[in-house]
């Protein structure tokens, strides 16, 4: 086992892991610090002493535990939404027969290739005239209608055999019985995947929620992020500790769910976007 | 051919297939279906004058009809109003020179004229987005390949491997891109002090760039951003890729004395073509779409060298009000999009080797 080729390739394996994983070991260390070891030469890897405190005014700097509650609200909200419509749509697509069916899907599959700026200006003016800015309804109904997750769960329901349905109309079932109850257990782990990546974009969603809140109050992690580094430039223990705060549940739920993370990639060649 | 199945079965399979899609009817209780396949409607109902038998006849009918349109509605409303109709409007707005206080004013296609022949902005905006997307998409893609052969090698912790290698695609990229320009800064970055150290070592004196304050090395940086964040995530696509090569191929290669690089060249490569057909697209429409690593590390700076087309049309639409333009410029970034996407799919027979056409 012990080919040479083998330890070559991890050498390199290994020093690119350590390319991977030294910016985010690099932003937790530089949380910890004091502000005057920022600077010196040559770096700590280990702070020394370690200053917990960075933590404590971050937070009361910055009204991070409302920014976590805006980014749950709005990234809970996308994605129940959009599962639960988008697979209602998808069972009708693939299972009922209606008329215009076939255009609507068409119209569906056109759009999905139009990147998001050309919708965005609309949808702000939209939301602007609605007087929605700084709303949950500004941040979570626009991104919530997705044309991609209906697409998918379409092909998903299509690779399930119709005898299915047939044998569940003869026993009686009504349509809605045979997605909620038939279909969508069947594809449960698509829709789980479907649900992560979703939960995921949109936590790490910015340029929407960014034009469409002003206040503090209102801001999503990433976009309050941005905010704090306006405002805090050079105050890189600050920064440092608040991009952890940001991270760290993303990373804690990767790190358990990672099979989840790599089979939905493989599953529906997508990501968080 | 159908007569050579099981006699009958086959073929009244095929009839109520037949029917049920003469009749627009997909499902249904599989007594009306039987009903339905028979002979002349007077004879049709088993029960004819039961008027609550007809009712519920009718009930299903209307039902199997029209059900599908409420199956659709809750995600068709949002996909109408958030999605197609911005397409319309966002099109019609880019005719417009529009700044929200002020009623618009129509220009017509001088708009794109104007930007295509005498914006030098969006020229050198445009030229930005284009070295981002070829500096990085041929990269990432030969990246990603490189590192998911070498983790589909068996070997050991190949699992931790990935977690690590995978791990940036789930960071915030705002959190990112602040590390990111706390390690590129000119004085006390650590990319520097390690650059500095790496020539002391080799005996050389180094001044490596003051990254995001030059117009030259602030692109590259952005660019060496936007590739930790996202090789993971391609590379994971080809994993998918290569365990779908069967073992075989390189078994019989072996037999015919073959290399490790000519398994490579005439089995892999071809047999994950498919797969570099989808990563090169799906890159290709991200990259032309890069916007929060400039934002947030570099705002677009210095002198516009880092300002890609979408910051561009965020500035426009956000900063400086111009809604019109600002629509254009979006248009024009599909135009592109849907250009490149064009062309990889008319070019993909060159290249792109698909199992089920071999026979």
């Amino acid at each position: 086992m012990l080919q040479p080729g083998r330890i070559a390739l991890h050498v390199v394996l290994i020093a690119g892991g350590f390319f991977m994983l030294a910016p985010l070991l690099w932003m937790l260390s530089t949380s910890l610090k004091e502000p005057g070891d920022i600077f010196i030469y040559p770096p700590q890897w280990i702070p020394d002493p370690v200053v917990w405190q960075n933590y404590l005014k971050t937070v009361s700097i910055m009204p991070f535990g409302r920014f976590y509650f805006n980014s749950v609200v709005q990234a809970a909200g996308v994605t129940v939404l959009q599962l639960l419509t988008s697979s209602l749509a998808a069972f009708a697509f693939a299972r009922l027969r209606f008329r215009g069916r076939d255009l609507l899907f068409l119209l569906y599959l056109g759009t999905m290739m139009i990147p998001f700026p050309v919708t965005m200006i609309p949808n702000f003016i939209v939301v602007r005239l609605l007087g929605w800015i700084d709303t949950f309804k500004a941040l979570i109904l626009p991104p919530a209608f997705s044309a991609f997750s209906t697409f998918l769960l379409r092909q998903y329901f299509l690779s399930l055999p119709i005898e299915l349905d047939d044998a569940a109309y003869v026993d009686g079932a009504s349509s809605f019985r045979i997605w909620w109850q038939i279909l969508l257990p069947l594809t449960g782990p698509a829709v789980a995947t479907l649900a992560i990546f979703t939960f995921l974009g949109q936590w790490n969603n910015f340029l929407w929620p960014l034009i469409v809140t002003n206040s503090e109050h209102m801001r999503t992690l990433p976009v309050g992020l941005a905010a704090f580094q306006g405002q805090y430039r050079v105050e890189w223990h600050l920064l440092m500790a608040g991009s952890v705060i940001a991270l760290v549940p993303v990373l804690a739920i990767y790190i358990i769910g990672q099979k989840w993370f790599v089979r939905g990639i493989t599953l529906t060649g997508m990501g968080g976007r | 051919m159908e007569h050579e199945g099981p006699k009958g079965v086959k073929d009244t399979k095929h009839e109520t297939r037949e029917v049920r899609g003469r009749e627009g009817i997909s499902t249904g209780p599989s007594r009306l279906r039987a009903s339905r396949a028979s002979a002349p409607s007077a004879l049709r109902d088993p029960e004819p004058r039961n008027p609550a038998y007809e009712r519920r006849l009718r009930w299903y009918r209307w039902q199997r009809r029209y059900e599908g349109y409420f199956f659709l509605a809750p995600n068709i409303t949002g996909f109408l109003l958030f999605t197609a109709f911005p397409v319309i409007a966002s099109l019609a707005l880019s005719m417009f020179r529009w700044d929200l206080l002020t009623p618009p004013v129509y220009v017509g296609a001088a708009q794109f004229r104007e930007l295509l022949f005498t914006d030098p902005q969006f020229a050198r905006v445009a030229l930005n987005t284009f070295y981002f997307t070829f500096g990085t998409v041929p990269l990432r893609v030969i990246l990603s390949l490189a590192l998911a052969l070498a983790l589909n090698q068996g070997l050991r912790g190949t699992t931790a491997y990935r977690v690590v290698y995978f791990m940036p695609v789930v960071t915030s990229l705002v959190a990112a891109a602040l590390v990111f320009q706390w390690i590129f800064n000119g004085n006390f970055g650590i990319l520097n002090t390690f650059l500095r150290n790496l020539g002391d070592l080799f005996g050389l004196r180094i001044s490596p760039p003051d990254w995001l304050n030059s117009t030259r090395w602030s692109m590259p940086a952005v660019m060496i951003l936007n590739l930790w964040k996202n090789v993971g995530f391609t590379m994971v696509i080809y994993l998918a890729g290569l365990q779908a090569v069967p073992q075989e191929l390189y078994e019989a290669a072996e037999v015919d004395g073959g290399g490790a690089w000519a398994k490579f060249r005439h089995i892999t490569l071809p047999m994950v073509s498919p797969t570099t057909f989808f990563v090169v697209i799906m890159s290709l429409i991200w990259a032309f779409q890069v916007f929060e690593e400039a934002y947030i590390m570099t705002k677009g700076g210095p002198a516009f060298a880092t300002t890609t087309l979408v910051y561009y049309i965020y500035l426009n639409a956000f900063r400086w009000s111009r809604m019109g333009k600002a629509a254009a410029l979006a248009w024009l970034l599909f135009a592109v999009i849907f250009i490149f996407t064009f062309f990889q799919v008319r070019m993909q027979r060159r290249w792109v080797h698909y199992e089920a056409e071999r026979e």
